[in-house]
């Protein structure tokens, strides 16, 4: 793999300012592999510094020098981005402060996300928990609390290598797997983040696998595989099938059987899938969402097949920043639409303009005709709501007949559906617990179908396969899961940018679909999509999707999620990665407080507040109400966002899953989507 | 000689700021960015501090005389102030500031009143410490530099 890491690594053309003076990752001639980096790499590494204390910024600026890296500083955040929009590709990284008169620190961090998505850094001497979560949830790629020590500064080159490395995956599929398998492992060391690091090591052993082979075939320029949803579906109902944390691409393959496939095509979309089930979860929050769409990370992967069609939606959704490739968005709908439409037909994947569907440039403009999509054909259309990541209110019923239809077919999608549907069907944020273990049983029967398969990631709580009911229409929520990145999309409010958005979103079971709920922080607008990150909070209530608060009792539950939920976005559809998350199957109550997004979150989600006497996250518990109505209460209610948040972060942290660093879900991109 | 002397003395005034308190390893961090192509850094970066965060004080000095007291401003600058300090290792000008912060989060106007002057009286004592510490090391420079052997 080194020798595909090494050629990846040297993408030059993804280094930005490869050709400046810019650090050269060159990967080549380091020797290849991610560390294939040249040996004076890091040095000339291009950071600006951002901090309108004048003491702090010279001081930083002489420790990077010490550091060998080209520095910029300035001490106004207009200033800052005004440099990095006129040299597009001049920077590495950017290092910010958090409080800044002119400008929120996590306001540049949003807008450098999006308009450049370099990783960005921030520091501050506040040092207490809240703070850090929202950095998290921000989607920063660390936090440094003041003082700062040279140490600290020294490797902040492992975030820019990071970043490149999921970007390459994209645009490499054949190299990318094996060098996306690498970077994602730092992505944990680097964060910390404990739960993370168990993906770490299976994904080593994925990458020893195949390493093999994507040596012999790196080199070769493979046909890009156009990932049509049927193909996408099944290729989720594989990896469902094999168990994530086993599902290798050739036992993949063969359980494709599909003609004309190569193992690499498997390879690098699996890598996608993984990267982007990841985002979900650990964009969510910082806690480790990863676990996210399963149920933690040993079951996690297991049961992202059924995660699959939500999955997409959720980590579109966690894409936080929008970045979800659109193609992943629509692929997850087009799946999540397949699967759980086989009758209905029309799932019609919208096509939506699937970069849009994760950023959320226009959120509002695509949920609205999602979510009357959904509203209005429930049944049919409700498919293609839930791609769309808006958190269509699914209307319990819809839910329910697109869950009963569709259960199995959406499979993962199910899971996301339900999640969205969840929140339509039933979710009704009031009544917490009942929306909780609703949601519970929705997400946990969801999880039956697929085998015990973690919750959706996006949000999409294990909904208990059987339990699809409310989920099934969950087709329609899809969208809502606003997998539309949690970015500051306006109108994604909805959107659950953050996995766990998914899984809070799609259930907006009664609640106003929990929309996009991106964040479980934002205070969804009673939407019920509670959670609703900081950032999303504009959006959430800027969504005027049309969808009228759907039932969505969801009551955004924030307290539910205490605010440290911010983050818990992600945290909520990620399959619970705690270890043992199983919640495939099991209703996992999500008693924990946290947006049990993920049938196993239900540990994971600290009932921060209340809402959470069972778990919070609606998300997972499918198996209660399943029955149609997506009691996807669990998302409704609860989470108030911010508790969602703060439940699922700690959660995860309980869970030991490390939050994933990046939100980001640039990295996501389902290849050739046709979406 | 004079020139060991001169060290000595420095290395004391030095290790009694550490050990009063005055300073923590923050400043030592500073001192380690200090190279021969930056040998004043230490001292530029002191100043620059004490430049800047004369506007703090008074700004908060002001914010103290508003009736009523607008804790959330005054959390605020402080907030900022306390950063600063933080990052040149002024060790009992933090402290001092976080009692003020203290204050102000439980609406206590005679604390932060009090808490403000005891940040003052820190922050001028250090200021002049450190001023005959600089000075003195100059002076150190200086006559090595004089007595360098050609």
């Amino acid at each position: 793999m080194n020798l595909g890491g090494g050629q990846v690594v040297n993408k030059q053309s993804m280094m930005p300012g490869s050709s400046g003076g810019s650090w050269k990752s060159s990967g080549t001639s380091g020797g290849g592999g991610d560390g294939g980096v040249p040996d004076q790499f890091p040095s000339g590494l291009r950071v600006l510094v951002v901090d309108d204390d004048s003491t702090c910024l010279m001081i930083l600026e002489k420790m990077l020098r010490h550091c060998k890296y080209e520095v910029t500083k300035c001490n106004r955040a207009e200033v800052a981005l005004s440099f990095l929009r006129e040299n597009k590709n001049g920077f590495d990284v950017v290092i910010s402060d958090v409080h800044m008169p002119d400008m929120d620190g996590f306001k540049l961090l949003e807008h450098i996300g999006l308009e450049m998505d370099l990783p960005v850094i921030m520091m501050s001497a506040d040092d207490s928990k809240s703070v850090v979560m929202k950095g998290v949830t921000h989607g920063a790629c660390d936090y440094l609390i003041k003082p700062v020590r040279i140490e600290a500064l020294r490797n902040i080159w492992q975030h820019v290598v990071r970043k490149r490395k999921h970007e390459w995956k994209d645009f490499d599929p054949s190299a990318s797997a094996d060098e996306h398998k690498q970077s994602e492992e730092p992505d944990y060391s680097s964060s910390a983040n404990e739960g993370h690091n168990w993906k770490n090591t299976k994904r080593r052993k994925d990458e020893d696998d195949e390493a093999d082979e994507r040596d012999e075939s790196s080199s070769l320029k493979k046909l890009r595989v156009v990932w049509s949803v049927e193909l996408h579906q099944q290729f989720v109902a594989a990896v469902n099938q094999l168990g994530i944390d086993k599902a290798v691409p050739k036992k993949i393959l063969e359980l494709m059987n599909v003609p004309g496939l190569t193992r690499e095509n498997v390879a690098s979309h699996l890598q996608k899938y993984r990267l982007y089930l990841r985002r979900l979860s650990g964009s969510q929050h910082p806690g480790g969402m990863n676990g996210g769409f399963m149920g933690g990370p040993d079951a996690g992967y297991g049961s992202i097949s059924s995660l699959n069609g939500l999955d997409l939606q959720a980590l579109a959704a966690s894409g936080q920043l929008g970045q979800l490739p659109p193609q992943s968005l629509a692929t997850l709908q087009a799946a999540a639409l397949d699967r759980s439409n086989n009758a209905k037909s029309t799932i019609s994947v919208p096509v939506i303009d699937q970069r849009n569907i994760f950023s959320f440039e226009n959120p509002k403009s695509r949920y609205p005709e999602v979510q009357s999509q959904h509203l209005t054909n429930n049944n049919s259309s409700k498919q293609i709501n839930l791609l769309h990541g808006i958190p269509t209110n699914m209307e319990p019923k819809q839910f329910v007949s697109l869950h009963q239809s569709g259960q199995h077919s959406l499979g993962s999608m199910n899971n996301l559906v339900l999640i969205q549907m969840g929140g339509q069907s039933q979710i009704h944020v009031h009544s917490q617990s009942q929306t909780q273990s609703q949601a519970q049983s929705n997400v946990n029967t969801h999880n039956g179908l697929r085998s015990n398969e973690m919750l959706p990631r996006g949000g999409v709580v294990d909904m208990a396969p059987t339990v699809y009911n409310p989920v099934v229409s969950v087709s329609q929520a899809s969208p809502l899961v606003n997998f539309s990145m949690n970015h500051k999309t306006d109108s994604c409010g909805t959107s659950y940018p953050l996995g766990g958005s998914l899984g809070i979103s799609s259930l907006p079971t009664a609640s106003s679909a929990l929309q996009g709920d991106g964040n479980l922080d934002t205070k969804i607008p009673r939407k019920g999509i509670v959670p609703s990150y900081d950032i999303f909070n504009d959006l959430n209530q800027n969504r005027d999707w049309g969808l009228p608060d759907v039932g969505l009792t969801f009551d955004q539950s924030q307290h539910t999620i205490q605010s440290g939920l911010d983050a818990s976005n992600p945290l909520l559809l990620q399959h619970n990665r705690s270890s043992g998350r199983d919640l495939g199957g099991q209703n996992r109550n999500l008693t924990s407080d946290k947006v049990v997004l993920s049938p196993g979150f239900e540990s994971r989600i600290h009932h921060n507040g209340s809402n959470v006497g069972q778990p919070r996250n609606v998300y997972v518990k499918t198996e209660n109400d399943i029955d149609g109505s997506c009691h996807n209460t669990l998302y409704s209610e609860q989470y108030g966002q911010d508790d969602l948040l703060a439940a699922i972060l700690k959660q995860q942290q309980q869970e030991g899953v490390g939050p994933e660093d990046e939100f980001v879900f640039d990295g996501y991109a389902l290849d050739d989507l046709p979406v | 000689m004079e020139r060991n002397q001169m060290h000595s003395r420095i290395a004391n005034i030095r290790k009694s700021l550490f050990e009063q308190g005055y300073l923590d390893e923050q400043f030592i961090q500073l001192e380690e960015l200090q190279d021969n192509s930056n040998p004043d850094f230490v001292e530029e970066v002191v100043t620059l501090f004490y430049r800047d965060s004369a506007r703090f004080l008074y700004n908060l000095d002001q914010a103290l005389e508003k009736k009523p007291l607008d804790f959330n401003q005054l959390d605020n600058l402080m907030h900022q102030f306390k950063g600063s300090s933080t990052s040149i290792g002024a060790k009992k000008v933090k402290i001092e500031c976080t009692q003020f912060r203290n204050y102000c989060n439980i609406r206590n106007v005679e604390g932060c009143k009090r808490a403000f002057q005891n940040i003052k009286k820190e922050y001028t004592t250090l200021r002049k410490k450190l001023e005959v510490y600089f000075q003195m090391s100059r002076q150190v420079g200086a006559i090595e530099t004089a007595c360098r052997p050609r």
